[in-house]
């Protein structure tokens, strides 16, 4: 089966961020970047299917020159071939079309996604991107099993609670983290990975953005909240000093 | 502006205020279908086209983030998920993980969509809600929700809560918060990434796909307090926070917190509380 994983590069994680001067983004100067924790695990689970039931696994990527770099990183674990769609905006819709239009050509049995991204955290691409393509999806998906023409799927609920629905192939499924365990490359991974095939697409039309970031910032801090810094010794025996008689459960 | 809310069980009193809040008339509909993302995307769909509102409000329940993009999307816009804040035209919500706040504002024509998250509007709205029910198509087949073997641990009993997130850097250092509890006599919970790795069993963990919890004290060691986590904890009478990161949103909701290293910190934590037994 042909699987195309959409993923997606982002600050990576325990980055100090700092606004850009417009207050609208954060500033990308000098930082580093991975790819979001979700989709890695989405990407592992379409090599694991792969192993299962054969074919090959796709990773699609829209965003600026650098993504090639966490494409290629997702070769180097074993998709087979890359698509890079050369784009910097960020609002979902767009994104999503820009995806749709990619994958169309493709026309994948399964497209699998991480559940949310760790900027925006918007959670949507992957369900917009069902819809554009006229698939079936489903969220929070934390099993899959492939059957004949249709899909099965564990989907998480809320406090604990699961589901399971069924759906016709092709599909789009969005993935929990934690659902396998992450591989890393292997150094004849990445040695192969050199020779894959990242195509490059540019932005196609795509519509009009329906919302905009006015401003991003800093949330206001909590003033009641009391900190204790400075000797880790002294600040745990102030800490007890509450727990004793402010909390009381000592 | 024209509000129509979309009314769950989960959330009922949340999203009514906050429809209220954000324009009149107000109408609100629960559906009466089983669930699937097809059937409720074509549902909804059906039912904004004929009351043809301004604004569209959603609690942001795991169901709301199965078909409401989809729902959306056939209107040409992008849902306005998990609000924490505002009214229309401008919303806040959070991103990079609760780190920052955005502020973002609506462009062009109606209807929008939004979804509300929980906790941030209080339950007090109260309005006529109408069912609706037409006949859609599914390609979807549901199969009842069920629950994974009962659970082991019930943390919402406790009086103490020691959790510990992604600080703890790996399985090997678990012992090092587990003094802690053990010293407190506490319960030892955790941030999803922790049982996701298998460094604590799923059964200990707190947040909104884990267990609610509202104890006289929850320790959060480690744990930078995104959203998910937050809405498992923010009931607990105390909050104490333990991370090096002084900007983790965590500390948003504490009331107690040591800005430090928790290799340094809980060891001494756990002499002082020895010494004060």
């Amino acid at each position: 089966m042909k699987i195309a994983v959409a993923i997606k590069q982002v600050p990576l994680r325990d980055s100090p961020l700092r606004l850009n001067s417009a207050g609208t983004w954060i500033d990308e100067n000098n930082l580093s970047f991975e790819i979001n924790e979700p989709d890695a695990y989405a990407l592992e689970e379409a090599l694991q299917l792969r192993e299962k039931h054969g074919g090959e696994v796709i990773v699609i990527s829209a965003g600026p020159a650098r993504v090639s770099q966490t494409i290629r990183e997702a070769l180097a674990k074993g998709a087979d071939r890359g698509i890079h769609v050369d784009v910097a905006t960020l609002d979902t819709l767009r994104v999503a079309s820009l995806l749709a239009a990619a994958l169309k050509a493709e026309a994948p049995d399964l497209i699998l996604t991480g559940l949310q991204s760790d900027d925006l955290g918007y959670g949507q691409t992957g369900v917009v991107l069902a819809e554009l393509l006229g698939l079936p999806s489903s969220t929070i998906v934390m099993q899959v099993e492939i059957h004949p023409g249709k899909v099965r799927v564990k989907r998480e609920l809320e406090d604990g609670w699961f589901q399971h629905i069924e759906m016709p192939l092709p599909a789009v499924l969005t993935i929990q983290s934690g659902l396998n365990k992450l591989r890393y490359a292997t150094l004849m991974g990445i040695k192969k990975s050199k020779t894959k095939e990242i195509k490059v697409i540019g932005a196609a039309d795509a519509p009009p953005a329906s919302a905009v970031i006015e401003r991003l910032y800093a949330p206001e801090k909590n003033k009641q909240g009391q900190i204790f810094d400075g000797d880790p010794k002294a600040a745990a025996a102030k800490l007890v000093e509450k727990l004793r008689f402010e909390a009381r459960v000592l | 502006m024209s509000v129509l809310a979309i009314v769950e069980q989960r959330m009922a009193g949340e999203v009514l205020a906050a429809a209220q809040q954000f324009g009149s008339p107000v109408v609100a509909y629960s559906i009466d279908l089983p669930y699937t993302a097809d059937a409720y995307a074509g549902a909804v769909e059906e039912l904004v086209r004929k009351v043809n509102p301004t604004l569209v409000v959603f609690g942001h329940t795991y169901q709301t983030r199965d078909y409401a993009p989809k729902l959306a999307t056939r209107f040409g816009r992008v849902l306005i998920g998990d609000v924490i804040a505002g009214k229309p035209p401008v919303f806040v919500r959070q991103m990079f993980q609760g780190k920052f706040n955005a502020d973002v504002r609506l462009v062009g024509d109606g209807p929008h969509f939004v979804s509300i998250q929980a906790g941030a509007w209080r339950a007090e709205g109260s309005l006529q809600v109408e069912t609706f029910s037409p006949s859609t198509t599914s390609h979807q087949v549901a199969e009842p929700p069920f629950r994974e073997s009962a659970r082991a641990v019930d943390l919402t009993a406790a009086d103490i809560i020691v959790s510990v997130g992604r600080g703890i850097k790996e399985k090997e250092n678990i012992p090092v918060v587990e003094a802690l509890a053990q010293a407190l006599g506490a319960e030892l919970a955790a941030s999803r990434p922790i049982c996701d790795a298998g460094w604590l069993p799923m059964d200990r963990q707190v947040g909104s796909s884990g267990q609610t919890v509202s104890p006289k004290v929850y320790i959060a060691v480690g744990i930078s307090g995104a959203i998910q986590h937050l809405v498992g904890m923010k009931g607990a009478k105390t909050v104490v926070a333990i991370n090096k990161d002084p900007d983790a949103p965590i500390f948003e909701v504490a009331h107690y917190g040591i800005v430090g290293d928790l290799f340094e910190v809980v060891p001494a934590l756990v002499e002082e509380i020895k010494k004060n037994k």
